[in-house]
Order: structure tokens, then sequence, then C-alpha cells
């Protein structure tokens, strides 16, 4: 399974060539061209039967967010800042891969014996945190790790019934979602545009080239998002996805507004069919369809997503069957997208 | 005059919900542009030719409103919602909004979760549809509504929702109809997503490429009590934009549109808004760069329900832009 190999890959936003080799790869023999631009985003092409095709970018983010090295301490620690938004909560204790070779760190905590009043209530900055990586000393570390290095979670994949676990679900849930697709699909009228961006998590950097360079009549942005259908204290309060209960469709999030052309695309595929779906709580998130929309002179956008438990952790949950699903209801949709999809009544 | 204002306003179209505003809108310009398209965001864009000049200039009005969305529907029937642009929760409790398939709902609030006289959080507030459960509640997750407020004029005051920013529309198709001859091509943007990210006016000017882009939009007055300090007052005219939270107007801009009033002898007034911005920020840095600059009906409790502007400084407005294009 793709994810598994996607998902351990490291790929922290701007050293995302070991997904993007994975996925050059799973996709050589499904595409009729495949480049990486400047900034390293992965372009391929799958071309359609019609005459006059419409012009479909579907994108999904290569990387994570993780560690960046900012230097030494002279104990030999990692000195470490955030790539995109780590949550500090879950750093202590957590173990690390650093740099290419997959050097093993963990970052400590003070064991519980050692406390002060009041300090286990408190989280710390990420500027106090350091990565061991057992080195004896400042020489020692710089060797090993020069300053720049990235990290990523060293969590392995694992299969839990009807679930799977693993880091970095977001957005590798994405990019298994479309590299399913260009697998599964039969050549469709339109011309399928697959952007496999780089550096989502710090600013839809990516998608932005590659939605200019592109040119799409219309665009789908693919994620791995958030599903918080855990206990709750405070009633009405939405999960924002849940576990099981299919693709989720985004309306509305902090990025963009969801085209509603494509809205009821996708929609209607989905309830024709009988494919289970939800509307993601809107307002909340952005996705690389924020920076689509604008691109050029203007591109209809629409986002679907997986829906994973505790993204930005080391480890998330996500359901196959919701994977499978998002597969087929973005295949289905493709399959009936043409340009009276897009056409106003004027 | 008013009674176009009255249809603007009192139609309901939030940011990404734009059709029913544009094709009032549409109907409204047809017979006065050359031609007219619809850009693959949603927004209308119509066009009036010059033969003596090829110089493309932008008016630019936003047609979406600010809004809620339905996010979650509770096993009662109640409706959380988020804003769709700026709301602000203290002007929200007691108003009423209508979704697209026409039911209305109340605002109402957690009484016993906010306490004493702080404002509510938006998840401390919902939307009471009359619905008893889930099942029969006619709002679904992702449905847009829009606020209830219909026009009242008083003497000159005008007072409703979604001024913000159908004044300035009411303002480019009445400067549309006043315009006899183009000096220069004259693109008309009525731009969607204004209130969200500014997307509509963003990637039409794109497709222009204009020469000179003016966004005409509200922007606060600092004359009610205990306000911050402002210096634009509702009845004082048309404002000038110098600078806002987005841009810096243009210089070229803004002394063509202090020239054009001096000549003609409109009210005028400077802004300088600290914070918010409009389209003219977006259309700025289009492509290689668009000298730009906003015309700005001064307006009280923008982003409110009940959003008051004077019609003097409409009517003035008008003139200034009439005046502008015939300098530009």
């Amino acid at each position: 399974m793709i994810l598994k190999a996607l998902s351990e890959a490291r790929g922290v936003s701007g050293d995302e060539q070991e997904v993007r080799a994975i996925i050059r790869d799973a996709i050589r023999d499904v595409v009729d061209e495949a480049k990486t631009d400047t900034i390293g985003n992965l372009l391929a092409v799958k071309h359609g039967t019609g005459r006059d095709r419409l012009r479909v970018m579907i994108s999904a983010h290569m990387d994570e967010v993780g560690l960046m090295i900012t230097g030494h301490s002279s104990d030999g620690l990692l000195e470490v800042r955030s790539v995109g938004g780590l949550d500090p909560r879950v750093l202590p204790g957590s173990l690390w891969d650093v740099g290419p070779d997959r050097l093993p760190g963990v970052i400590g905590i003070k064991p519980i014996h050692l406390l002060e009043n009041g300090e286990s209530e408190k989280v710390a900055d990420i500027e106090n945190l350091y990565v061991d990586i057992g080195a004896t000393g400042k020489n020692e570390a710089q060797k090993l790790v020069p300053i720049g290095t990235t990290g990523t979670f060293a969590t392995r994949f694992r299969e839990m019934g009807p679930t799977v676990s693993g880091k970095a679900f977001d957005d590798r849930a994405g990019c298994a979602v479309l590299v399913e697709l260009l697998r599964a699909v039969a050549p469709v009228t339109c011309d399928i545009h697959a952007a496999f961006t780089v550096q989502e998590e710090v600013g839809l950097r990516g998608a932005h080239v590659a939605a200019y360079a592109v040119e799409p009549e219309c665009a789908f942005a693919l994620e791995g998002t958030i599903a918080d259908d855990l206990p709750k204290n405070k009633k009405g309060t939405s999960p924002t996805t849940e576990l099981g209960k299919g693709p989720a469709i985004t309306v509305m999030d902090r990025s963009f507004m969801a085209d509603r052309r494509l809205l009821a695309l996708v929609r209607d595929t989905a309830n024709e069919l009988k494919i289970p779906y939800q509307i993601k709580q809107p307002g909340v998130g952005g996705t690389d369809s924020g920076a689509i929309h604008m691109s050029r002179e203007g591109v209809p956008s629409i986002t679907l997503s997986v829906p994973c438990r505790y993204i930005h952790s080391p480890v998330a949950l996500l359901n196959l069957s919701d994977f499978a699903n998002t597969v087929r209801l973005l295949q289905e949709s493709i399959m009936c997208l043409s340009r009276d999809t897009l056409r106003r009544e004027q | 005059m008013r009674a176009l204002i009255r249809r603007l306003v009192e139609t309901n179209s939030p940011s990404g919900n734009e059709e029913t505003i544009r094709a009032l809108i549409q109907a409204e310009i047809e017979p006065l542009v050359d031609d007219l398209r619809i850009d693959p965001l949603g927004s209308l864009v119509g066009w009036k030719k010059s033969t003596k000049s090829d110089k493309r200039i932008i008016l630019a009005a936003h047609m979406d409103e600010i809004g809620i969305m339905a996010t979650y529907i509770d096993e009662k029937g109640y409706v959380r919602f988020t804003g769709i642009g700026g709301i602000r929760t203290l002007t929200c409790v007691g108003s009423r909004v209508i979704f697209a398939n026409g039911t209305t709902g109340v605002i109402g609030m957690e009484e016993k979760s906010v306490r004493g006289r702080s404002a509510p959080s938006m998840n401390q507030l919902f939307i009471d549809v009359g619905a008893t459960s889930n099942d029969d509640c006619p709002v679904g997750v992702g449905d847009a509504a829009a606020f209830v407020r219909p026009l009242v004029t008083q003497g000159t005051r005008l007072i409703s929702k979604a001024m913000d920013d159908r004044i300035g529309c009411a303002v480019l198709i009445e400067t549309l109809r006043q315009l006899d001859q183009a000096p220069h091509d004259v693109y008309f943007v009525f731009s969607v997503q204004e209130e969200t990210s500014l997307s509509g006016a963003r990637t039409s000017a794109y497709t222009i490429d204009p020469d000179m882009a003016i966004a005409v939009d509200v922007t606060d007055t600092g004359d009610t009590p205990e306000c911050y300090p402002m210096a634009v007052n509702l009845g004082h005219g048309p404002a000038i934009k110098v600078q806002d939270g987005g841009m810096i107007a243009h210089p070229a801009v803004r002394e063509l549109m202090i020239e054009s009033a001096k000549k003609t002898s409109i009210p005028y007034q400077l802004e300088i808004l600290t914070g918010g911005t409009t389209d003219a920020a977006a259309m700025q840095l289009v492509r290689a760069g668009v000298p730009a600059g906003c015309l700005s009906i001064p307006c009280r409790y923008v982003h409110t329900p009940s959003e008051m502007v004077d019609e003097n400084d409409v009517l003035n407005g008008i003139r200034l832009l009439l005046a502008v294009l015939k300098q530009g």
C-alpha cells in the first residue's frame, strides 16, 4: 500500500525529495508527462480523450510539519525550530529521525521526580526543547547534524483493523489518493494535471507557482484533514469531521470559498452513487486551494479530504474505507466533469 | 436611486454565494455597457470602450456581503455557525439571518456561559430556526445565510445591512448610467469574495491588466461617541483613501481624485483607516503592479446589520468618479 511508504518517507517542508521520488516511481507508467519544477513540485499530466479538453488540476502536498536543526548546545544537544504548525504539547518524549540518514534522536523530558510546583502544568516552548542524538559534545553533534538539517517524527505505519496509523497523513493521505486516482482512472475527457506540491505547511508556496504554471480551469485539492470526533466537554461542538463517515467536502475554510458548481458536482455524484460523504466544519484550516483559486484569472476550486485524527502530531489515524471512498468519489466526479459543469446561467 | 439602493441592499448574497446579486446587477448594467462577462470566480465585469484611448481603467465594487455559515446542527436542531467575513459577536445576538432556502433564524446566546459584561465568543452563539431536532432542521452544515435588515431612510441617512458594499455597487451603476462617453476603456468590476479574501478583484484585475484601478467601498467614520479617532465624518463628502490596513494608495491616483474634486467643487475628505482594507489592495499587486486608489463612502457601524451612510456622500461620490474619468 503506497500510503505506508509515503507516510514513512521524510518530507519536511523544503526537503521533500524522498516523497517525490516515491511518487515519481509510483506514477511513472500511468501518466503521459512528469517533471519537477523549480520549487520542487512534481507536476504530472494524464491527457484526456476529448478534443477541447478541460484543464483540471488536482493537488496534494508532499511536505509535512517537522523540525529544523538551528544550533548545537555545548553538551551536544540539537537546538530546533518548528517547520509548519507543530504543536509544542506533543514534543516532549517524542522520537525523531534526523537528516537523510535517519539518525535516531529523542526530545527528552525532565523526570517526574524532579518537577517543581506547577511545572507539570506548563507546556515548554520549542526554544527550550532539544533533540538528543546521544552525541557526547558539540563537535560530534556538529559533525553528525549540520545546521539546516530537518527532522521528522520516527513513526512507523501500523495497521489497526479498518484503521491505520502513521505520521504525516496530512497530506500523504492526499498524495496517496492522487496516486491511486492516476493508477485507477482510465483516460477521461479532461486533461488531469496532478500537482504534488511542496511547502504547503509554511504558506501554500508550492501550489502558488504550480497553479500559475498549470493554468487550470478548475482545481481539486486533496487533504488529510482534522477529525475531532472525540469525547467533548462542551455541548454543541462540531467534530470537524468524523472517521468512517466518508470523504470530507470543504465548503469554506480560512483560505477560500469552494466553487458552488464543483460542490454540486461532487455532492450529486456522491448521492447518486451512494458514496458516503460529510461536509467539513466550515471556517477551519486552509489548503492549497487558497493559493490555487487566486491564480491568474481565477480558478474555481474545491477541497476533498480524508478525515484523520491527531494531525500535526507524531501519529494520526485514518479509516481505510474513508480513504477508498475518497478515491472513488474523486474518480467518479472527474469522470462527470466537463465544461458544462462550469457553465453559468447568464 | 433610492429604489436601486433598496434592491441592492435587500438582496442576500454572502461571499461565495453571489448568484442572486450578480443577476440583479447584470440586468441593471447590460443595457449600459458595450459588453460584459462573468469571470471564473464569478465576478461580473461590464465595460465601455473608448474610441480615443486604449488605456484601461478599473472601477471595482464588491457584490458580496458578510454573513454566517452553519458549522454544526445539534440534536435539538440548534445551528452553530461561523462568520463569513468579519462578524462581531456583539452585534449578532438578537439578529435575524436568512438562508438561501428562505429559512429565517434568530441568533441566541448561551446565557450561563457568557459571564458578566464580556462579549460572547462565536462558539457561545447559536441560531434558532424553530426546529425541534437535528432531523427536522431545514439547515445543513455548509449552508450560508445573510443578515436580515431592510433599508430605512431618514432624512439623508440611509440605514441597512450590506451597505458594505452594495452602496459601492450603486455608485458604480449610477456612474455607468451617467457616463455618456468613456475617455478610456472603463471596466466596471462587481467583484466576489472581497469580505473573505479579495479573490474576485485580484483575479479580474489580472485578466483586465489595467493602467489604473479604483475601488469604491465603504469606510469607517470618527464621529460617533467614544469611537476611535478618525478624520472622516458622515455627510462631509466622499473620502479619498490615503492609506488603510492593506495598502497605501498610489499618490498619483490620490492626487487625481483630489484635483478632480477641487475642480468641480465636490466636497471630499482624506481617509486614513487603521484597520481593514479593500479590493484596491489586491488589485495594486496584480502582475507588474497597478496604480490603485479607493473612493470611500463614509459609513457608520460597518459590519453590523445596521450600516448607515449619507445620501449626499453617495451622490457626491458619483460626481467625483465622473470627474475623475473625465480628467484621467
